[in-house]
């Protein structure tokens, strides 16, 4: 039993983090994020350069030849770090449909890809391809006004299909939602702990006070449990272990809610700015939201989860 | 990153199995610490656990103990809480008093406590809570006054489990009361059985007695008794308390899990709505969560020689779990919650949950402590 990264996994986070501190610091997301395009599509190319698209593509089609763990690294950092573009969409949601040409190109950072999950496509004008339950498609369609708009909705018209090598691998999905979950309740946590320790009022720093420090307390032991449960789940997928579908339901429902307290919390610790347009909060705590609702919402993971323990299905 | 038994620690869980499997009579399992006779059948099997070398796995061997690696103590408490096997008898002396003594203790101190703490010869309590200071222990008021060449204690302590048993007690006490505060403290070895101490059980909302008063009149302790320094009493105060929370997580899990499991044998025997599977899976979820962190928390340990922050959240996290796990199962038998069948699990479990969030550190007490340490938040005292 060893439940750590190994040291180049390690190493991964770290450059990983480096980068995105550097090329996606909170403004720079913002500035994406209430921008027509909703990102930058020059990025695409530096991921492919950097390697990140073909984590897990085989060395033979141009990947890194590693595995899931080294995605769900990349997927915690990236949510961490609130990255816009399609990296979920195409190495989380696409990539296990797609047989080796296809993955060649999306390592070589030439085809986007997306999936339609529930009649809905995340990052639809951003790709170029969509897995469907009936098929490959041309990414058309509408997009749609959302929430989150670091990642938005689509829908597709109506196209042919084309048959795909495999389809959707919920699990791995799940478990990738619960890694980026992950990222987002950590840096809103971060933001509440600086603010908390900051912030003065009475001649004193907020956080002395045990409504706000054992509030903040609360979002770290659940995003503590909830990283537990995502790299449960990561290693489950990974390993392609029995236990991989109970698993990614279980992180990605506890994930989820555990990311989207930690804003709430994180929110309420800053007071009114936390709840302003400017403060990059409100972009975490709908990425959260977004995560939460994709796939259905927890009680529905749960539902499923009741029904393999009760009735063993 | 490997979530299986490696091969070697697969082998010592089939070791500690088939051991249990021999030694572990069925009318033991289930047994609980509080229960009437605890203290003919407790040393008993106490007795046995140390002879199989179980009772002090990870103590240096130079020590007496096994000297295994931490990965083998999670073994052994995963499977002993699985087995439903009863809490040894010396659970003080082995999870407090040996490691503190190790730590703190003098040649011949080790010499005269380690080897009958292993054997449960001698059992230990701990007199640390007093009437007015129990989160607050810095503020202990039990008196120790040199006097001719020995200390005499007159106090009173108090949520003391194991003290009606016990023959040794680990005695925080006060000995220069206008000291700066952490500095005025000192940590005996108080043989229980010496004139003037005298033990009250208490009863708990179960109806049990884990936990006692003791009183100190006029007790007189060799100078020979304190561990390490006059003085230094919070110090050693401290490591004792680190090794009580650093025990518990595995015990804890496995527990859960033993509960978790009753409680789907319940579920399955009975027609469930919406909302009651909702919170079935709920705890199922927590049990994971609280697993998979004590697995995280103990390759930490295993590779830095450190806690890391997540081996904070355990202790926290399973004590309101296992709240919301009782009044579940009690939900669960509907009407008939109030009627005791058996030994009366559920109720007893429901009842007994509630002091988890008070003992071994409040889970206010608790949550300051992460605040401080991990967060890194500002004191508030």
């Amino acid at each position: 039993m060893h439940f750590a990264f190994t040291s180049e996994q390690d190493a991964l986070r770290t450059e990983a983090r480096r980068w995105l501190e550097e090329r996606y610091p909170a403004e720079r997301v913002a500035e994406l994020a209430d921008s027509e395009a909703g990102w930058d599509p020059a990025s695409w190319a530096e991921l492919a350069e950097l390697g990140w698209l073909g984590v897990s593509v085989p060395e033979d089609e141009g990947g890194a030849g590693l595995g899931f763990l080294e995605e769900a690294v990349l997927l915690e950092e990236l949510g961490r770090a609130l990255y816009p573009g399609p990296y979920f969409s195409t190495v989380g949601l696409a990539l296990p449909a797609l047989g080796p040409d296809e993955r060649a190109e999306v390592a070589a950072g030439r085809v986007r890809w997306s999936a339609e999950i529930d009649g809905l496509v995340p990052d639809l004008a951003l790709v170029d391809r969509v897995v469907t339950g009936e098929g490959a498609t041309a990414a058309e369609g509408e997009t749609l006004p959302t929430m989150d708009s670091t990642r938005r909705l689509g829908r597709l018209a109506a196209g042919a299909r084309e048959p795909l090598a495999g389809g959707i691998d919920r699990p791995r999905l799940r478990a990738a939602l619960a890694a980026e979950a992950v990222g987002i309740a950590q840096r809103a946590l971060d933001w509440g702990v600086e603010h908390a320790k900051e912030r003065q009022q009475f001649g004193k720093s907020i956080g002395v006070y045990q409504a706000v420090s054992h509030s903040l307390v609360d979002a770290f032991m659940a995003t503590e449990l909830a990283r537990s449960l995502a790299y449960w789940a990561a290693w489950c997928v990974a390993e392609g272990d029995g236990q991989a579908a109970t698993a990614a339901a279980a992180a990605k429902a506890y994930a989820a809610e555990a990311a989207v307290s930690a804003c709430e919390r994180s929110i309420q610790v800053h007071g009114g700015i936390g709840f302003t347009w400017a403060h990059p909060l409100h972009r975490y705590y709908k990425r959260a939201q977004w995560i939460q609702a994709f796939d259905g919402f927890p009680a529905g993971q749960r539902a499923e989860i009741a029904s393999a323990l009760v009735e063993g299905k | 990153m490997q979530l299986r038994d490696s091969p070697e620690e697969a082998a010592f869980r089939e070791e500690v199995q088939a051991w249990l499997a021999d030694n572990l009579a069925d009318d033991l399992r289930g047994r609980r610490g509080g229960a009437a006779r605890f203290e003919e059948w407790g040393r008993d099997w106490s007795r046995r656990l140390g002879e199989a070398g179980y009772a002090a796995l990870t103590w240096p061997k130079e020590y007496g103990g096994g000297g295994a690696p931490y990965s083998h103590q999670a073994i052994l408490l995963e499977e002993l809480a699985r087995a439903q096997a009863p809490g040894h008898i010396n659970v003080i002396g082995l999870g407090m008093a040996g490691p503190t003594i190790i730590v703190h203790g003098r040649e011949e101190q080790k010499a005269r406590y380690l080897p009958k703490i292993l054997s449960a010869e001698e059992i230990w309590c701990q007199g640390f809570s007093e009437p007015g200071a129990g989160s607050d222990l810095a503020s202990v008021r039990t008196r120790a006054e040199l006097r001719d060449g020995r200390y005499v204690v007159n106090g009173q302590k108090v949520w003391s489990s194991y003290a009606h048993l016990a023959d040794r007690c680990l005695l925080l006490t006060v000995t220069e009361p206008e000291a700066p505060r952490y500095q005025g403290l000192t940590y005996f070895l108080v043989d229980m059985h010496s004139p003037g101490v005298e033990v009250r059980p208490l009863t708990q909302i179960t109806g049990e007695a884990e936990f006692n008063e003791i009183f100190f009149a006029d007790v007189e302790v060799p100078v020979e008794n304190v561990i390490a320094e006059p003085g230094q009493g919070w110090q050693v105060a401290m490591t004792t308390l680190m090794h009580e929370r650093a025990a518990l997580g595995f015990a804890l899990s496995g527990a859960f899990e033993v509960a978790v499991g009753k409680l789907l044998e319940l579920a399955r025997a009975r027609p469930l709505d919406d909302r009651l599977r909702d919170r079935i899976a709920r705890s199922w979820i927590e049990l994971q969560a609280l697993k998979w962190t004590n697995y995280r928390a103990l390759t930490r340990l295993m590779e830095t020689g450190a806690p890391g922050p997540e081996a904070s959240v355990p202790k926290l996290h399973w004590s309101e779990a296992n709240q919301r796990l009782g009044k579940l199962a009690l939900e669960l038998l509907g009407p008939e919650a109030q009627v005791m069948d058996g030994d009366g699990y559920w109720q007893w479990l429901q009842l007994r949950s509630r002091g988890n969030t008070i003992e071994a550190g409040t889970s206010e007490i608790l949550r300051n402590i992460v605040a401080e340490r991990v967060l890194g938040l500002p004191k508030g005292r």
